[in-house]
């Protein structure tokens, strides 16, 4: 399946996700505009450039700090199940608040893409988005869409192409914490490492420690097994 | 070194206030991004969202708007469904006629005929020409509150009422999604963080009728509560008595949640914060199209693909007689006396057990119950359907009953299958299934016995 690409789709409630994947892959899956009703992970098909991108519509959240099983749905699939793009959706009408997702997502995984959704009425209430000074800070493609309307769409699916072929390269801007924080991950970064290799980020999984994640540690149990690393 | 030994290790680097300056930080930089990155060109905001809210969700105007919604929601379903229903039945009613006439001029064996036109044509026919007109109706009108952005300013209404029983307030929302599917709404409930309201929330989400039941709340409520009506007020009648059921299933609902947070799930609720998105005007066409033709769709397919082979099932077992009786009959004498104590009798108790799978089925397989019983009688309008319930001792308290036993009984077995998952725990998932079973006896069991008692029946 050389040619098949899984890109997840990930957002707040409310920000048009599951509008972007039903016109996207023109599945009919019931849209409604309130928390919690994306109840399972829809899957559907779209074909761009000879290629296959597999797209999965996680369950809407403000974070992915795991507090709820609808979080811990999303963050588990990009943390272990690893898409290839994983499209954050924002809702241009309030950034600031979206942001912190979004940030929270380049901390767990390398190709995102940061999907601003509902331009048209950000537009009308006199929002301008310069995506290319936001590109520009988060190191990942920015692009502006109207999921409603169609608009962006060429954009978008070219976008997640360049990725999957490598034309482009991301490099997610790492958040940086308050100096005491930043000690306590350089403690703990390097014996993490050991135990999960590159397949998931050593400075995440600290950070996650740190804060006291059970759900993550007994997620990591599951997975990777009891394996014991000589000291 | 393990993963526990280093979470051990952080655990002792980490300070109680590091999760507060992960999140400030996020908030920083959110901020930062913002300020870069965003020109805002107009000062004037749009107050049309806030107007709104100032009605929506006023604390003198809320519910009451919320009950004529509700109100409004169910008349147009009832008044909209009654024509197109019983010219659904008409037409198969007459159907049927020339399918009988084929088959004697086939000469099949009388057995053949049976089987496919009095159970399976009748059992299937019957299912779409009832449920197929409500749902028609119900689920594009509801998908538009839905998509307009009504729903959550319902939770935000009811918030404070959950609270009070110990339960979390987002529950309002799991329960909107209940009225469609019970068993999708047991999912949607990993919205809820605390395990303990999220599991008020699962084992009593079944109060809320799904929309496998609408179609047995209708039919009886019209055919039987607003008999002495008619025309328009008929419908309002009809009506008032599913709001009236609707509002009784979400009073248990409360109850059961408030004895539950008092007792096996004792705990106080945790605070959270509801996002109201702002009223977006839904692609009206698109919503009515996909709702109507997906969702009416899907659910009666699954309605036929469970009731045909029911249909067959309950016709074959009205057929084979051990001694003189038939099989149907030594099960339905079986459960009798105890459906009689309800209000109810053996034929509604065993379509209910029958319908386990799907509570689509359940009047259908007591229709097909009803009529295997030797009286063929040709079921042309709903005129034809009050008649053969009367015929078998039907009065409005056995209407009511079957209602309320419906409204209140146990979850369909995709639901518990649902919460088996969702709970991973054999006990809760019983208890799912035990607390609405015998909830759904006590309470007709009480009326039923009341009223013999006053001498009103």
């Amino acid at each position: 399946m050389g040619n098949s690409y899984r890109i997840a789709l990930a957002g707040n409630p409310n920000t048009g996700k599951s509008t972007l994947f039903n016109a996207l892959t023109g599945l009919r899956q019931h849209t409604g505009n309130w928390a919690g009703k994306t109840v399972s992970l829809a899957q559907g098909n779209v074909q761009y450039k000879g290629k296959t991108f597999n797209l999965i519509d996680l369950p809407g959240t403000y974070s992915l700090f795991s507090n709820s099983s609808d979080e811990e749905v999303a963050r588990n699939y990009i943390v272990f199940e690893k898409p290839d793009v994983t499209v954050v959706v924002l809702d241009a009408t309030s950034l600031e608040r979206n942001f912190n997702l979004a940030l929270q997502v380049l901390e767990m995984t390398k190709n995102v893409i940061i999907c601003i959704n509902l331009i048209d009425v950000a537009e009308k209430q006199g929002i301008n988005i310069n995506e290319r000074i936001l590109t520009n800070r988060l190191g990942v493609p920015v692009i502006k869409i109207s999921a409603r309307n169609k608009k962006g769409f060429p954009m978008l699916l070219d976008t997640i192409e360049r990725i999957v072929t490598g034309a482009i390269e991301c490099q997610p801007v790492q958040m940086t914490y308050p100096d005491d924080i930043e000690e306590q991950i350089k403690k703990i970064e390097p014996k993490v490492f050991e135990l999960v290799g590159n397949q998931l980020s050593a400075r995440w999984v600290s950070l996650r420690l740190l804060d006291g994640d059970e759900r993550l540690l007994n997620e990591i149990n599951q997975r990777f097994g009891q394996k014991e690393v000589a000291e | 070194m393990s993963i526990q030994q280093l979470y051990m290790e952080a655990q002792q680097l980490s300070s109680a206030k590091l999760r507060d300056d992960i999140v400030q930080q996020l908030y920083e930089r959110s901020h930062r991004l913002c300020s870069e990155g965003i020109k805002y060109t107009k000062s004037k905001r749009d107050t049309r969202t806030e107007k709104l809210d100032a009605i929506f969700t006023s604390p003198i105007f809320g519910f009451p708007i919320m009950l004529t919604m509700l109100g409004v929601l169910f008349y147009l379903t009832i008044a909209g469904a009654n024509i197109p229903s019983s010219m659904l039945a008409e037409f198969f009613g007459s159907m049927e006629k020339y399918l009988t006439a084929f088959f004697n001029f086939l000469n099949t064996p009388e057995w053949v005929h049976g089987v496919l036109v009095l159970g399976l044509y009748r059992g299937t026919t019957w299912v779409i020409s009832v449920m197929l007109p409500p749902m028609a109706i119900f689920f594009p009108t509801f998908a538009l509150l839905e998509n307009y952005g009504y729903l959550p300013r319902v939770a935000f209404n009811m918030d404070r009422l959950f609270k009070r029983v110990g339960a979390h307030g987002k529950q309002s929302l799991t329960m909107a999604m209940g009225f469609g599917c019970n068993a999708a709404a047991v999912i949607s409930t990993r919205i809820i963080e605390s395990p303990r309201e999220r599991m008020l929330a699962i084992l009593t989400n079944n109060f809320v009728p799904c929309n496998g039941r609408w179609g047995t709340l209708i039919v009886l409520a019209s055919l039987f509560m607003a008999a002495n009506f008619t025309g328009g007020l008929k419908s309002l009648v009809t009506t008032g008595v599913i709001v009236g059921i609707v509002m009784f299933g979400i009073i248990v609902t409360f109850f059961v949640s408030w004895v539950l947070s008092k007792t096996a799930l004792k705990g106080i609720p945790t605070h959270y914060t509801l996002e109201l998105p702002p009223y977006r005007k839904p692609k009206i066409f698109d919503t009515v199209v996909r709702s109507s033709l997906t969702k009416s769709w899907s659910v009666l397919m699954r309605a036929v693909k469970v009731a045909a082979p029911a249909a067959i099932l309950t016709w074959v077992f009205a057929n084979i007689f051990i001694g003189d009786t038939s099989i149907l009959m030594y099960a339905v004498e079986f459960l009798d006396p105890f459906g009689k104590l309800l209000g109810l009798d053996g034929y509604i108790m065993m379509a209910f057990i029958l319908g386990l799978p799907a509570n689509e089925i359940v009047l259908p397989i007591l229709l097909m119950g009803y009529l295997s019983t030797g009286s063929l009688t040709e079921v042309d309008s709903l005129v034809d359907l009050k008649q053969i319930f009367l015929d078998h001792g039907w009065t409005w308290l056995t209407a009511l009953n079957m209602m309320l036993f419906s409204l209140l009984h146990y979850p369909c077995g995709t639901t518990l299958l649902n919460i088996y998952k969702e709970t991973k725990s054999k006990k809760w998932t019983f208890l799912a299934f035990l607390i609405p079973t015998v909830i759904a006896i006590l309470v007709p069991l009480s009326i039923t016995q009341t009223v013999r008692f006053f001498g009103w029946m």
